[in-house]
């Protein structure tokens, strides 16, 4: 039918373009729900934690979230000027450390940074033991100068408010306290923190502040009961010291009298030499320049320490020579996998044709003899591997008994490069010989027949006519082999001895060892990366539509 | 009649204490260990007294303990901890309570006091080494060499690993920076006090790589615990390091032609920890069964299944025969005056911060 402009129209009045557009659309979204639940399983469990991980490579935050105030105060410093930082930057670093030390964050961030500086890991861990005992001269002289501070409920009563209309939330104390100890902290509801308090001892409530919260969120105790920490008295200290301190409200006449008495000890007293008391590397420009470089949320060391590179505070540079190893074990990966790739083709090739060629009877014993050790555990094979080729193994002691070897020459064929391709060869076989046969089936026996009758040597038959029939299935199984040989990780790790360890080996090391996850992310994803390279550059030079996998 | 009552009433508040703490505690826990000899002896000297005593609590075994550290860290990320009381050795504990993933523990709360009357705290002395370790036993990475292939002179030094004129052959290391420096050093002259300060400085490192060189075209280097006890067994080595019970089982349960070696032997320990955010039922179990199993008698029951010290000083003297072979069991004892004339300790702290270090530039000075 057609209606009075001239275009097609279906059944209902409608245009059949659209109404074919309609039809097809219903189809597709059919399709598309009998395939959803399998998308979203691969998504979440597949595609989420293999893009989490990989995410890991780049992301850094744990500086930045652990000592947040003293980044800040570190944005004036300059490494190249090499001077000691301002008494600014150790006054943050003070209060972050307390708290995260009270959080049991500090050591955390310690490993982290131990990955890139030697030290830190014991700097940050022994430095959280001592902070306590800084400033404690002035802590002294205040419980000398006032009673009243050694009574957990005072302190309450001049931070704290029941009155919303008196006190605030503390933000700001709630999102620096939040970020140290990564987990939402907050006031107990119904307690504000004061905010005459707020106003004229700014530093003393921030700290109380955030003690409160975290005395009420995690250790579910009620703040008004606890000793404030010793960080809270150091920044009252503070706050009483400070030259315009206007102060009238709960609590204002004993903290007359600790002004009067903390003015002396705190004359003496500094952040910066409290921390190099403690240890002399906190002048140290490495260390703080180590702090400095890895303060951003994202980073770009780990993937310049996977390519034997390292993020310093001078900028990036090469590793020394005697450390460079990831650049290497890439390359062996490459060239190994290449290499077990190529001894499958050999081996897997003959077989497969015999397979293919064979009557159906003796076919099947042989794929029952290419399948079976398939389904043997793969430790075992590599286990037997281990016994065969020793040097007091199988295979050395039959040289030896033949007399092909001296006794005292035995060949060396495991715990190297060697022992790794003989073993993988042997264990990924079966993913060339698969591939092959099944599209070696497909190649009806007449075509070589028929080259054969047209006159050509059993050579040129199976080379011009044959082969080129069979690249599909090559093609097939080198993209598997090769893909499942270049992340291998447990045949090398008990056959390749030093030299026979593939990249992966490096990454479960990372992954399980060191713990240097975004390290092992920044490698895996180089590995990746290279996986993607090398079948994209298959695709330009072979073409992907010619590998095929069934006949 | 009064003594009835009160027997009666003594009898209620028993059950009621017991019923008390029977609903508070979680009756399953999974308990996280090395597999193998080494997890059959805690299953019987620790986990089946244990079950005896509370009937109805179930204990499940997860072999994962060599990589506690990674999957504990995954759990935790994943806000669902499966583990209730977990093996690891001393320095995963202490990366463990740095990471904040195991549970701080006051020794002297939650542990027994010695059979002697010692507070836990005394009785373990030095051996706890971070707030979250629990110390179980100490044992030792140390040398077993073949009788048979060393001739009429048996090593007596741990320097005899560097002899490669006397002792020819391929020697087996573990493919880990920790131990072979120190023993390295040692053998180049350094002074066992000074090993550690030496270590920290360029020159020294490369002191202990040059003499790992000149041994190096013969090292078998081994990951896991059972390679040097099957290349022992195999004939493939001459000597090789590995842990002192692993060596006991050769030597004693497997009667192979091997002896060992216990000079400068490196102490190590392992023990549990509980992982942190346990739910307080799951919490209050562990705890239960962490006090029983590190009391003074359980400690030494576990020297009757494989020859690993027990941490407590007071259970030495408990220390018995063998379950099987009824050997004694104290001169398999690394920490036997015989076998401890020359030993070391693994030096935490130092390890903690140069690991990653050395760790880097072992790895590529074996690639090389």
């Amino acid at each position: 039918m057609t209606d009075a402009n001239g275009t097609i129209v279906a059944a209902d009045g409608r245009p059949l373009k659209a109404s074919l557009n309609r039809a097809l659309r219903r189809e597709k979204l059919r399709a598309f729900l009998l395939i959803l639940p399998l998308l979203a399983f691969v998504i979440v469990s597949f595609i989420a934690p293999i893009f989490d991980m990989l995410f890991r490579s780049v992301q850094d935050d744990i500086t930045s979230r652990t000592l947040p105030q003293t980044v800040i105060a570190l944005d004036d410093w300059d490494y190249e000027g090499a001077e000691i930082p301002s008494e600014a930057v150790y006054e943050a670093l003070y209060y972050d450390m307390f708290f995260a030390a009270e959080a049991k964050k500090h050591t955390a961030l310690g490993s982290r940074l131990n990955y890139e500086t030697t030290g830190m890991s014991s700097l940050f861990r022994q430095t959280g033991r001592s902070l306590d005992e800084m400033g404690g001269n002035v802590i002294e002289a205040m419980e000398d100068a006032s009673e009243a501070l050694d009574d957990s409920a005072f302190w309450a009563s001049i931070f704290l408010t029941q009155d919303s209309s008196a006190g605030s939330n503390a933000a700001a104390a709630r999102a620096w306290a939040t970020s140290i100890a990564d987990m939402e902290l907050r006031l107990p509801v119904g307690t504000y923190l004061s905010d005459g308090a707020a106003e004229a001892l700014p530093n003393a409530a921030r700290q109380y502040a955030a003690f409160a919260m975290f005395t009420h969120i995690v250790d579910e105790d009620v703040p008004a009961e606890e000793d404030p920490w010793e960080s809270v008295w150091l920044a009252l200290a503070e706050d009483l010291t400070a030259s315009d301190l206007r102060y009238d409200g709960i609590g204002a006449e004993q903290l007359a009298a600790v002004q009067a008495a903390v003015a002396a000890p705190m004359a003496d007293f500094t952040y910066t030499a409290a921390f190099l008391d403690q240890d002399e590397d906190w002048a140290d420009p490495e260390v703080i320049g180590t702090i400095k470089t890895f303060s951003s949320p994202y980073t770009a060391g780990y993937f310049l320490t996977a390519v034997d590179l390292e993020l310093t505070p001078a900028g990036a540079q090469a590793v020394d020579e005697n450390v460079q190893i990831y650049i290497t074990l890439f390359w062996r990966t490459l060239w190994m996998s290449m290499t077990i790739t190529f001894s499958c083709i050999l081996l897997g090739y003959p077989i497969a044709w015999l397979m293919a060629n064979l009557p159906d009877r003796k076919a099947n014993l042989i794929m029952i003899l290419v399948l079976l050790p398939f389904w043997t555990s793969l430790l075992v094979r590599t286990s037997a591997w281990k016994v065969l080729l020793q040097q007091q193994g199988v295979i050395n002691d039959t040289l030896v008994w033949i007399g092909l070897v001296g006794d005292g020459s035995r060949l060396a064929l495991i715990n190297n490069a060697t022992g790794t391709i003989i073993a993988m060869t042997h264990i990924l076989l079966p993913f060339m010989i698969l591939p092959l046969y099944s599209v070696m089936k497909g190649i009806p026996p007449s075509y070589l027949r028929a080259a054969k009758s047209l006159g050509a040597t059993d050579w040129t038959a199976f080379w011009r006519v044959y082969f080129p029939q069979s690249v599909p299935g090559i093609g097939a199984g080198c993209i598997l082999v090769f893909i499942l040989s270049i992340g291998y990780y447990i045949t090398p790790e008990i056959v390749g001895g030093t030299k026979g360890v593939f990249i992966s080996n490096r990454i479960a090391f990372h992954i399980s060892s060191s713990l240097n996850w975004g390290l092992a992310a920044a490698l895996g994803t180089i590995l990746l990366v290279v996986v993607l390279a090398l079948y994209w550059a298959y695709d330009r030079i072979v073409g992907i539509d010619n590998v095929k996998l069934g006949g | 009649m009064k003594k009835s009552i009160a027997l009666g009433t003594s009898a209620i508040v028993a059950i009621a204490g017991f019923a008390y703490a029977e609903g508070h505690m979680s009756s399953d826990m999974t308990l996280v260990s090395w597999g193998g000899a080494y997890q059959a002896s805690q299953q019987k000297a620790y986990v089946e007294p244990y079950i005896a005593n509370n009937p109805g609590v179930t204990a499940v075994w997860d072999e994962s303990s060599s990589e506690a550290v990674a999957k504990l860290r995954a759990m935790n990320e994943a806000g669902n901890v499966t583990w209730d009381v977990v093996d690891v050795v001393a320095a995963d504990a202490i990366r463990l309570c740095d990471e904040g993933l195991a549970m701080e523990i006051d020794h002297d709360e939650v542990l027994a006091p010695g059979d002697d009357g010692s507070s836990a705290t005394d009785d373990f002395g030095d051996l706890i080494v971070s707030d979250c370790f629990v110390p179980q036993i100490v044992y030792s990475t140390t040398f077993g060499y073949r009788d048979d292939l060393v001739g009429d002179t048996p090593p007596t030094s741990v320097c005899d690993v560097y002899d490669l004129e006397a002792y020819p052959g391929m020697r087996s290391l573990e493919r880990n920076p920790i131990a072979n420096l120190e023993w390295a050093l040692i053998c180049d002259g350094v002074d066992i006090a000074d090993v550690y300060d030496v270590l920290e400085t360029e020159e020294g490192q490369d002191r202990a790589f040059a003499k790992l060189d000149t041994i190096k075209d013969s090292v078998i280097w081994w990951s896991a615990g059972a390679d040097t006890p099957q290349l022992l067994a195999d004939g493939e080595i001459v000597m090789g390091s590995t842990y002192n019970g692993r060596l006991f089982s050769l030597i004693e349960e497997q009667d192979q032609p091997v002896s060992m070696l216990w000079d400068w032997q490196m102490f190590d320990l392992d023990g549990w920890i509980i992982p942190a955010g346990l739910s307080p039922e799951r919490e209050a179990r562990a705890l239960d069964f962490l006090r029983f199993a590190t009391d003074t008698q359980r400690l030494a029951d576990q020297a009757k299944y494989i020859s690993y010290g027990p941490a407590r000083a007071s259970s030495a003297p408990l220390v018995s025969t063998h379950a099987e072979l009824g050997i004694e069991m104290a001169p398999h004892m690394p920490t036997d005056p015989a076998n401890a004339q020359n030993t070391f300790l693994f030096n935490y702290e130092w390890w903690a911060d140069y690991r990653d270090d050395l760790d880097a530039k072992f790895q590529a000075w074996l690639a090389q």
